[in-house]
């Protein structure tokens, strides 16, 4: 699953220890999803949407393979 | 937000803590049954069966911390946790029922101890972890 995270938070000038936290996951799983070895679960991915004020579907974007 | 995440921290070092703990207790229940069998209490069985049930309590005690540790991972660790688990628990099904025909059949000279099966386990935990870990991090 594609994601703009990293974008995301230059624009807001978080660093993945920031997220990590404000999301409630460790630095690594952040780093994981950044580079899109990881899939969060739904709710992950609905905390990490809403911390940035966007929707879902604006943070990630499901390719088919 | 900090606060919680260091909370969260703080109670999985304290789980991390009590079941080096539990780990601990088991390995050396396990060796009071073996070796105060054969030294301490010379046989009997009755004794040995009490020290038995207490190294099962303990070892229920050790996998039911365990599982509690499990619940304080995020998603991506219990991820790594269950993926490493099942390699090695595939991995040792095989290797036992194999390692145990070539006994059966003759094809080592030696009996086979599950002692070769647990360090068996233990390396394939081990490297799973570590294999499992790199690809995601």
């Amino acid at each position: 699953m594609k994601n703009n995270i990293r974008d995301l938070r230059a624009e807001k000038q978080l660093t993945q220890g920031d997220l990590a936290e404000a999301v409630g996951v460790s630095r690594q799983t952040i780093n994981a999803i950044e580079k899109e070895k990881f899939d969060p679960s739904l709710p992950t991915a609905f905390r990490i949407a809403r911390l940035f004020g966007r929707t879902i579907e604006e943070v990630f974007r499901y390719e088919e393979v | 937000m900090k606060t919680t995440q260091n909370e969260s921290r703080m109670r999985r070092m304290r789980v991390l803590r009590q079941l080096s703990l539990w780990t601990l207790f088991w390995v050396l229940t396990k060796a009071l049954v073996v070796f105060g069998h054969k030294s301490l209490w010379s046989g009997t069985p009755w004794i040995t069966a009490v020290f038995l049930a207490l190294n099962l309590l303990v070892g229920i005690g050790m996998v039911w911390t365990y599982k509690h540790l499990m619940t304080l991972m995020d998603e991506l660790e219990r991820k790594i946790q269950l993926e490493s688990m099942g390699i090695t628990l595939g991995l040792t099904l095989v290797a036992g029922i194999g390692y145990s025909v070539m006994d059966i059949t003759n094809l080592i000279p030696w009996d086979a101890e599950i002692g070769i099966l647990i360090f068996f386990t233990g390396a394939c935990y081990i490297i799973s972890m570590i294999v499992n870990t790199r690809r995601y991090c």
